[in-house]
């Protein structure tokens, strides 16, 4: 791992294909300056990634990384992380790919606590599949799929993260480069499992969660009397319908991730040239 | 007297039928004697007949038959259920103090032993042993050295205190005193013991085995009737080598999980059966495309859907081989018989990694959950390799970059392998994708590019048709014109059918494949036979179909598809039929 390591080092060749405008611009700079940040380099990190325009992000990125299926990028990430405690591992989504398809698996990995990052770019619509629904749209938000809105309440994923036992949750804006890449960066140094939901906005598709919406209305939690290690102050404010947050909603520093409660800390990628020297012992176990 | 004893215990699950058997096979085992068990159950925690079956004999045996000398009945349905196995002289023991089995009638050819299993376990310390009351019985009725059941009871008990050791020598003593002094009865049955040294397991056990052998040290799944016990083998045993056992939250993630570790660098497995293949499969292709060594174990239970959870079949061959969108490169493994499981294993691992492609490991339920004994030999580790193929380290990277410094993770290779690298692999960082990719990894959709990287996979499959040996196994008369073929568990029945073939007159060459993509050329011994029969447990002969697509030949086939596995003596039989069938119509 080298000091010099600047967040272009993170940059790959290739422009991307996302809208002019689209908030994961933003969303994946922060990232990459977050890795930075925090000393990493592009060949210790493993970045992972679902469908959607969220899931292209590995294209944009110099690093290790995979581009899975849908849905399924968080369990990839905890089976690589797992079995090399010593890379940075960093899962990308979106809010169709984490909330809808993989939402079972964004609750299991939250309670599992692997010490890994999750970054999720909400923008409350299925961009990419052309301007359907999404599960964080608003109930009466009018899509191709849904005339009416959608006639449901939108997925809560902070009070999903919360209600499952989450150790790190926060949320931030695309837009605002500074705290995003803040708050990204306080997620990766997080010993356990950090999950931060990036309110990146949409422009094609969007025109209700827009830049200017969320400029208007988004508090910066750390500008308030908030305690991210309260759990009833994040509670408040993850139930709290009428505002849109930023910061770091709920941390809880005394949590021991997955990996280090199960001593994980070596890489399972060296292995003998043959059995284990004491392998006869496993056939004598069936005596 | 015949050579091998066929004994069973029977009951209500819930009733400690499986310890029992285990305890009764592992003595047998001790005391230097073959076992092959079986077992039948039913889909629920308690409740329900289920039985544990123990076949036994000084020479080794492969399967089951139709016949049941001891049973231990603890319900009626027990012996309702046997009845057809069980046969002139066959002893039944039984309580029948036990209210539900007070009107128990035993045929009148049989030897019916009422024991009062409860009340001489509860003089013994306590009601809860009298199936090892019944245990001792039974060594009466063999003549088994009721010393050898000792060593099993301590393995069995020894974490509960000696107390609880002594009290089960104790019921077992007693059991075997009360068929001595209190019944008067000849019994045929003479369990001799001997000085061989072996070691006795089931199908999963030596997958897991086999796993930790070739170094696997990631292991991810979710519980599923019948390959769950793989994962039990490795929890526990895994972590003494480094390695780790995540139970994920369904089998999506767990074939996720294991491909993220094997991105990782580390050999990594799931298992599970046909239900969680299915679901698997989506993440199937991505494995294949991203060109990431995985092991993928199915074994099969009888289907469609959930079909019929505790029950064999051989069902899920052309899910394996076809499952899939697209065209999807893999290797499709076929053990055999018990030990071939553990062998078949560390290949698995080795054709994953040397080609960077899936493999499929496919076992069936009554090898995963059947034990067999073996001298310890047949699982010598110092046989085992591992062959990693080709890992990029540091020092060489560079070759594999290209001249902008990028690795090419996809680079066409003549034989279709790339050299690969792992995330902590300094100027190996690449990404890998489930959609069509350039030699960097990345989408294409560049018509030139797109026929290249399908090629390279497949070259992937062509160059290991050459490189490995896609080898089978034969048994019985070579020279004969009757071939018999089969996959899977099904060669244990039929090694012994040839024996009971042999006897009546008929010759027979069996060939019992262990591979089915790819796998062995057999056009020369199909041309060279007179007639061919393919064996298999399911209804539409699924191998039958490549074996006639393969030699350009219709074949014969003996399907069968109850959900009970094959028994060598009626395997015989139908075998000898479909022979005499054919020599009739040329006649």
């Amino acid at each position: 791992m080298s000091s010099d390591i600047r967040f272009t080092d993170f940059k790959s060749d290739k422009q991307p294909t996302w809208c002019p405008g689209c908030g994961d611009f933003g969303t994946m700079n922060g990232m990459m300056k977050a890795l930075a940040n925090t000393g990493n380099d592009p060949d210790n990190t493993f970045v992972v990634a679902g469908i959607g325009c969220s899931g292209k992000i590995g294209t944009y990125m110099h690093s290790y990384a995979l581009h899975g299926v849908h849905g399924r990028a968080l369990p990839v990430g905890i089976g690589t992380k797992l079995a090399n405690p010593n890379l940075e591992v960093m899962v990308a989504g979106g809010d169709g790919d984490g909330y809808s398809i993989g939402a079972g698996h964004f609750v299991h990995a939250v309670r599992r606590n692997v010490d890994m990052t999750y970054v999720v770019m909400d923008n409350r619509i299925y961009g990419l599949t052309k301007g359907q629904a999404s599960p964080t749209s608003r109930e009466d938000f009018e899509t191709s799929t849904s005339p009416d809105g959608p006639k449901q309440p939108p997925v809560n994923p902070l009070a999903l993260a919360l209600a499952a036992g989450g150790t790190f949750i926060a949320q931030s804006f695309s837009s605002d480069s500074q705290r995003h890449t803040e708050i990204v960066k306080q997620a990766i140094e997080h010993d356990g499992f950090g999950f931060v939901n990036v309110y990146s906005p949409c422009v094609t598709f969007n025109d209700v969660d827009t830049y200017d919406y969320f400029r208007d209305t988004i508090v910066d939690l750390s500008e308030t009397d908030h305690d991210p290690n309260d759990y009833d102050d994040a509670k408040a404010a993850i139930l709290d319908a009428d505002k849109e947050y930023q910061g770091v909603i709920y941390q809880d520093d005394q949590s021991v991730p997955f990996d280090e409660r199960e001593g994980l800390t070596e890489s399972m990628a060296d292995i003998p040239e043959g059995a284990p020297e004491d392998a006869m012992d496993l056939v004598r176990e069936f005596y | 007297m015949p050579e091998d004893l066929n004994w069973a215990i029977g009951g209500e699950a819930g009733d400690g039928i499986d310890s029992t058997g285990k305890i009764f096979a592992q003595a047998l085992s001790r005391a230097g004697r073959h076992v092959f068990t079986s077992k039948d159950f039913a889909s629920r925690i308690r409740g329900g007949y289920t039985a544990y079956k123990v076949r036994t004999s000084v020479d080794r045996v492969e399967s089951v038959v139709d016949r049941l000398d001891v049973l231990i009945a603890l319900t009626e349905r027990t012996i309702d259920e046997n009845l057809e196995e069980l046969h002139e002289g066959s002893v039944i023991i039984y309580d029948g103090e036990r209210t539900t089995m007070q009107d128990v009638e035993i045929p009148d050819e049989m030897i019916g032993l009422d024991v009062p299993l409860k009340s001489l376990a509860e003089d013994a310390g306590g009601a809860i042993m009298r199936n090892v009351v019944a245990l001792g019985a039974a060594c009466e009725v063999s003549n088994f050295p009721i010393e050898n059941l000792d060593e099993s009871l301590e393995k069995r008990f020894t974490d509960k205190g000696q107390a609880i050791v002594e009290n089960n020598k104790k019921a077992a003593r007693l059991g075997q005193e009360f068929v001595a002094e209190e019944t008067d009865h000849e019994f045929d049955y003479d369990v001799e013991t001997t000085d061989n040294d072996y070691v006795l397991l089931n199908g999963d056990e030596a997958i897991g085995m086999g796993a930790i052998a070739a170094g696997c040290r990631f292991y991810s799944g979710y519980p599923i009737t019948p390959a769950t016990d793989v994962m039990e083998y490795l929890t526990g045993r895994i972590d003494r080598y480094g390695g780790k056992v995540v139970q994920a939250e369904d089998e999506l993630a767990a074939i996720n999980m294991a491909l993220g570790a094997a991105r990782a660098g580390a050999r990594a497995m799931t298992a599970t059966s046909g239900p969680g293949i299915d679901l698997m499969t989506e993440t199937f292709g991505l494995v294949a495309t991203s060109e990431t060594p995985l092991v993928i174990c199915d074994v099969m239970r009888s289907g469609p859907s959930t079909g019929m959870p505790t029950k064999q079949e051989q069902g899920d061959l052309n899910q394996l081989l076809y499952g899939g969108h697209g065209e999807i490169p893999r290797f499709v493994v076929a053990p055999t018989n018990i030990s071939e499981c553990f062998w078949k294993t560390v290949e698995a691992f080795n054709l994953a990694e040397k080609y960077q492609t899936p493999v499929y490991l496919v076992a069936d339920l009554a090898l995963a959950v059947t034990e067999q004994t073996f001298p310890p030999e047949a699982f010598d580790m110092d046989e085992v390799e591992i062959e990693r193929g080709k890992i990029v380290d540091e020092g060489e990277i560079e070759s594999w970059q290209n001249e902008d410094g990028q690795f090419q993770p996809h680079f066409p290779t003549a034989d279709g392998v790339s050299p690969r690298t792992f995330p902590g692999i300094e100027g190996g960082a690449h990404m890998t994708t489930g959609l069509e990719h350039d030699e960097l990894g990345r989408r294409t959709e560049d018509t030139d590019v797109r026929i290249e990287q399908v090629d390279k996979r497949e070259q992937k499959v062509q160059t290991a048709r050459e490189e490995e040996d896609w080898d089978y196994r034969e048994f019985g008369d070579p020279d004969s014109g009757n071939l018999v073929l089969s996959w899977g568990s099904n060669e244990g029945a039929m090694r012994e059918a040839l024996g009971f073939l042999e006897e009546s007159g008929t010759d027979v060459r069996f060939i019992s494949v262990p591979y089915i993509f790819p796998r062995p050329d057999l056009s020369e011994e199909i041309e060279a036979a007179d007639d061919v029969i393919v064996v298999e447990c399911n209804a539409t002969g699924q191998f039958a179909d490549l074996i006639e697509h393969d030699a350009l030949t219709r074949v014969k086939r003996v399907n069968k598809y109850n959900g009970v596995r094959f028994k060598a003596d009626e395997l015989a039989e139908e075998i000898e039929e479909k022979f005499a069938e054919s020599a009739e119509m040329e006649a």
